[in-house]
């Protein structure tokens, strides 16, 4: 069980923080590489997110009262979340969305578990020392040195379990 | 409409600029020993004083003149703060510290219990016999720094100048004028440990040296 790289891509397509914590298992690729991974994931993503049919909406003259929303009321549906997970033979790619549209890469081996566990701390990671961090400009490549190494520590603990 | 609404105030109250809440109870109507257990969110925090440090970036002219406004932002909090810490003492305890020991007590110990849940980590006097009006107060990990990353080409700048400032207030307000200055001295051969260590440097100023003499022989 291994997580071999985290990829963060800001909300235009950016790539704005990559690292590898693990050498062997994934082809080791240049910057450049993953400027261009980046952004064809995101196109990718985007791509996905009008694939995905639109869950059963209820036309609004059939609505009718329920438990979760009383009747008057009109349920918004959940927007399509697009490309989650996508899983090859030799490894498993992750992606969570956030609320304001930075996406969340994480490479992992097929037999890694509790991923989203993972991806949540190091979310929470994020929240804290780079949203809090005032020297951080929005959208801009990431180099926090605090965020560096609690990240690694994390990851660390987890390939060594 | 309008008229008849600010007709049935009384006058001048809209002009002061202050608004009271409804009942009139304002904060200083308050027991100053209300909120003396009492937390705050350090998430909270740490977005505000992140806030305090863009705002103190703009119009610079360098990381000495950011400092310097960092640490007079603290400065208003520590006059404040000794007197409130000094009130909540027990009646016997109740007065200032008198000597550069005891004020750095007071500072190590209430005033980092009363602002970080904590006391500081050490307090040290310069060996240097060149400047014996130089004390240190060390703390390993500062909690306006938590979830800082000082930029590499910034390196000189700790932010707890902020924290020097409230530190140089108490000394201020105690009568024993200082000038207090944080340095980072993490990332040195036993700093690994403790990337973030500070080192807050008071260096009092020559007449308090004089004084505490005088005290020393009568």
């Amino acid at each position: 069980m291994t997580i071999f790289t985290l990829i963060i891509i800001n909300k235009a397509g950016g790539l704005v923080y990559n690292k590898a914590f693990h050498d062997a298992g994934l082809n080791k690729i240049s910057t450049n590489d993953y400027l261009v991974l980046a952004g064809t994931f995101h196109g990718v993503h985007a791509i996905t997110t009008r694939l995905n049919p639109a869950k059963n909406v209820p036309d609004r003259a059939t609505i009718t009262a329920t438990p979760a929303a009383p009747a008057g009321i009109l349920t918004r549906p959940e927007p399509p979340s697009g490309l989650e997970v996508l899983e090859t033979e030799n490894f498993r790619l992750q992606c969570f969305n956030t609320m304001t549209g930075t996406k969340f890469l994480l490479f992992t081996d097929t037999t890694q578990t509790n991923v989203d566990v993972t991806m949540r701390r190091v979310y929470e990671m994020y929240s804290d020392y780079v949203m809090k961090n005032p020297f951080y400009q929005l959208e801009m490549p990431i180099r926090c040195d605090i965020f560096d190494r609690k990240l690694l520590s994390h990851i660390r603990e987890i390939n060594n379990r | 409409m309008a008229n008849m609404g600010a007709a049935g105030k009384p006058p001048g109250k809209e002009a002061a600029g202050l608004r009271y809440p409804t009942n009139m109870k304002t904060i200083y109507n308050r027991s100053l020993n209300r909120s003396k257990t009492s937390e705050l969110s350090q998430a909270s925090f740490a977005y505000l004083f992140s806030e305090m440090v863009s705002y103190a970036q703009k119009r610079v002219t360098g990381i000495q003149d950011l400092e310097k406004r960092l640490n007079h932002q603290g400065h208003p909090i520590g006059l404040k703060l000794l007197d409130l810490l000094l009130i909540r003492e027990p009646p016997r305890s109740q007065t200032r510290p008198l000597t550069i020991i005891s004020l750095l007590h007071f500072i190590k110990i209430n005033v980092w219990q009363h602002l970080f849940g904590r006391q500081a980590d050490r307090l040290e006097k310069s060996s240097n016999p060149d400047t014996p009006d130089e004390y240190m107060i060390v703390d390993n990990e500062p909690l306006v720094n938590a979830y800082i990353s000082v930029p590499k080409e910034m390196s000189q700048l700790n932010c707890a100048a902020y924290v020097a400032g409230i530190i140089e207030g108490v000394c201020d307000g105690a009568a024993f004028p200082a000038r207090v200055t944080a340095h980072t001295v993490g990332g040195k051969e036993e700093g690994e440990m403790w990337p973030g260590k500070t080192v807050f440097l008071v260096k009092f100023q020559g007449e308090v040296l004089e004084r505490e003499a005088l005290i020393g022989k009568g």
